[in-house]
């Protein structure tokens, strides 16, 4: 065992450094909670600029194929430089669902011609992606969805709703699934596209979350107009087509945000409770410990994982395990650091509360993250089902027809 | 980036799960708890023999001189089997502070029979309820000869030599006894785990060798590189437990199908999957630790060590409860694997204790 790279990786290592170092702001105690102080325009501009420029440098898509517009590098150099990347203060958020999904399930399904139109500016960061999947009948059971797309002549005309798609607000264009044929059991009937977010009919409403952000959108859809040569994958494929998609996302989908073992421990040494220093609580300490061994075992799964991909195997269990351990910490210890600040606590302001009120926009953010990307009870079906071997749930809707299925509130 | 096991590793590894499937089955583990029998005897010979128990141990006292990360691979196949052998009390604990203690001379001396299993060795540190802390020793040894009582004394009524924790003055330290010497007397006590005997051990003046000069800081370094080895046997036990229960769900039968369907077991065991692959990865850093010596051990040790215990009480408890009533009888073999947990758990200091050492070594990290 050891934890040197190849001489490739450490060469790349190297290189990714040297950019980062030259050209970002590493992270200090002082730029921990990054979600204040920025509007959203700013973000977004910050968010193109860095694609750009990493792209320049030969940072981005760099797993994807050369004549695409990637690097064509193994897995392996996106986790080394997602490492490095992780040191600096660098704009996520934006470019991750395009990159990460929608654009590798356009190089599976696209014409060739779609391909080289699409993925290089996405890439660059001149174009933005988004993802119209989840619906209000259809979350966990994604497949439950009822979108429309009806045949008119070469296009396709799709009316329904879609909710909780990220950065639909900023997007050019979008992946989209879709139900073509009602008279069939769910999975056979659906149909995906892609799309211009600028199409006529679609209209793009923020969601207010309850921590107040809005993230997340909702995404209606009056007669619009898809031509079929933007279809992806056969009529009534759409339901493979989107596991294509979805299998991404397991390794798009990452670890919670901050606070984590590293800041409730610097909060900690910095507490004084009414019977000494914070850190010399028993109780405290017992609940640092608890945090430390998962932040750590997470942590040290990420290696096995680089391992397998060093050696060009298929990845362990990080990816299934990453986010249901770590969004359920991330508001475990956002409860508790509100906690070490008893009364004051309650109070949000970021000038007022110890580390710019990062505690206290974890609990208020944290359910979002036992939610999206799959629930905590989904990946747990997926442990239970994919790596375990287990029977699937009893299914009641898989060989009736759509329309004939139950449909209770939504 | 290397966090793996090597081929060679894991041939060893598979080697081992078959020899202890053939020769260590439950029905072997039984027999310490419905005879007279502490361990198993031709188990213990056939390790000497196949060089298990010097896997760590360096050629020139005796050893295969495989390495750590080896007896790493071994603890884990012997948790998973529940051996009813002393390997870890003479392996882990007796061998360990041998080699970081020891003179030469006295590596020369002993070493060689634990590598062959003609002697049998443990750790005699706790002397009743209260945990064993340096203010709490009361053993005392005074012009070279050893006065008190220790209980429990993991595998202390087998044992042919102990290294005890003892005073001498304010100071402690770590002392040789010969326990088939003068002055000692044993009594075996009734355990949650009777794979693992357990015994009180009185001592009258008797003779001792000093081991090292460092006393208390020296344990703690001998408590760190067994807590590695002991998180693979905890990982090897919770992964058995895990299998067992799987596979009893899947074929109990309820409401019409597979328990294993339900997602009240599949939640279950996906969790018992969950505490498993974080202790597994936990305990590869504590191997790397302690294979390469490094400053991390005693961080990368208390984390192991922490982890594996949560995952194997966890597995070792919901095992029980996936197979219902049939889980809770003698004839089951759930409560085997229950008892190693609850001793595994405690036999190397309480989880409390080790999450303050945890603590306590990440405020030593960060003030360095």
């Amino acid at each position: 065992m050891d934890f040197t790279d190849t001489p490739e990786e450490a060469a790349f290592r190297a290189r990714a450094r040297s950019f980062l170092s030259t050209n970002a702001e590493a992270k200090s105690s002082g730029n921990r909670n990054l979600s204040t102080g920025w509007n959203k325009d700013q973000a977004l501009a910050a968010a193109r600029t860095w694609q750009a420029r990493k792209a320049a440098a030969g940072f981005a898509g760099i797993t994807m194929p050369r004549e695409y517009g990637g690097q064509g590098l193994p897995p392996i150099t996106q986790v080394i430089y997602n490492q490095e990347e992780a040191n600096y203060v660098a704009p996520r958020g934006v470019y991750e669902i395009g990159l990460g999904m929608c654009i590798p399930t356009m190089l599976a399904y696209a014409t060739e011609e779609q391909k080289i139109r699409y993925a290089a500016p996405a890439v660059r960061g001149e174009e933005i992606w988004c993802q119209l999947f989840s619906e209000p009948a259809g979350g966990s059971d994604l497949a439950g969805l009822r979108t429309r797309a009806e045949r008119d002549g070469d296009d396709w005309v799709i009316n329904g709703q879609k909710i909780w798609t990220s950065g639909a607000q900023f997007s050019d264009f979008a992946i989209l699934v879709t139900r073509s044929d009602f008279d069939v059991p769910k999975h056979k009937g659906l149909t995906f596209f892609f799309l211009s977010m600028k199409s006529p009919g679609i209209e793009v409403r923020p969601i207010k979350q309850m921590s107040g952000a809005s993230n997340f959108n909702e995404v209606f859809f009056n007669d619009v107009r898809i031509p079929d040569s933007q279809r992806l994958g056969a009529v009534g494929d759409g339901w493979k087509v989107s596991l294509t998609t979805l299998m991404n996302e397991r390794f798009a989908v990452g670890v919670a945000p901050p606070p984590d073992f590293d800041e409730i421990f610097d909060l900690v040494r910095n507490t004084e409770l009414e019977d000494g220093p914070a850190l010399d609580n028993a109780m405290v300490r017992d609940r640092l410990a608890d945090w430390y061994v998962r932040q750590q075992g997470l942590k040290n799964a990420h290696f096995r994982t680089m391992t397998a991909l060093s050696r060009g195997e298929t990845p362990g269990p990080e990816s299934s395990i990453n986010k249901v351990v770590s969004a359920f910490k991330y508001q475990e210890v956002s409860f508790f650091g509100m906690e070490m600040q008893e009364m004051l606590g309650i109070v949000t302001d970021p000038e007022i509360v110890a580390m710019d009120g990062l505690f206290q926009t974890g609990a208020l953010s944290s359910p979002g993250y036992r939610i999206a990307g799959g629930t905590d009870e989904i990946l747990r079906n997926i442990i239970a089902e994919r790596v375990l071997g287990l029977p699937q749930d009893v299914r009641v809707d898989k060989e009736v027809a759509f329309r004939d299925l139950p449909t209770g509130r939504e | 980036m290397n966090f793996e096991f090597s081929d060679d590793q894991r041939m060893l590894r598979d080697q081992a799960r078959r020899f202890l499937m053939d020769k260590s089955p439950p029905e072997v583990v039984r027999q310490t708890l419905e005879t007279e029998q502490t361990y198993d005897r031709e188990l213990w010979r056939q390790f000497g023999e196949m060089g298990w128990l010097g896997a760590a141990i360096p050629e020139e006292y005796g050893g295969s001189g495989l390495g750590h990360l080896e007896l790493c691979v071994l603890a884990e196949e012997l948790g998973r089997a529940l051996a009813p052998t002393p390997f870890a009390s003479s392996i882990y604990l007796g061998a360990e502070a041998l080699l970081t203690a020891g003179s030469e001379d006295q590596k020369q001396n002993y070493l060689p029979d634990l590598a062959t299993g003609a002697a049998i060795w443990c750790l005699a540190l706790s002397e009743g309820p209260h945990p064993a802390t340096l203010g709490n020793i009361t053993t005392e040894v005074s012009r070279g000869r050893l006065s008190g009582e220790k209980i429990p004394v993991a595998d202390g009524d087998i044992a042919d030599w102990a290294i005890v924790v003892a005073r001498e003055g304010a100071l402690a330290g770590l002392y040789i006894v010969d326990l088939n010497g003068d002055g000692v007397s044993r009594q075996i006590v009734n355990t949650m785990d009777p794979s693992r005997s357990q015994a009180r051990l009185s001592f009258t003046d008797a003779k001792v060798e000093k081991l090292g000069a460092e006393g208390w800081p020296m344990l703690e370094r001998i408590q760190d590189r067994a807590a590695v080895l002991m998180a693979f046997e905890q990982i090897g036990g919770a992964q058995a437990c895990l299998e067992m229960a799987k596979e009893y769900a899947l074929g109990r039968f309820a409401f019409g199908r597979p328990i294993a369907g339900y997602q009240a077991i599949k939640h279950r065991l996906a969790d018992m999957y969950i505490q498993i692959e974080l202790a597994r990865s936990n305990a590869y850093y504590g191997a790397w630790a302690l294979s390469t010596n490094a400053a991390e051990l005693p961080v990368a040790a208390a984390t192991a060590r922490v982890a594996a215990t949560e995952a194997y009480n966890f597995a070792a408890r919901e095992n029980v409860q996936v197979h219902g009533g049939m889980g809770f009888t003698w004839e089951f073999n759930c409560h085997l694997y229950y008892r190693r947990a609850r001793q595994l758990a405690l036999v190397l200091g309480s989880q409390r204790r080790w999450k303050d050492r945890l603590i306590r070594a990440l405020e030593r990290r960060n003030a360095a």
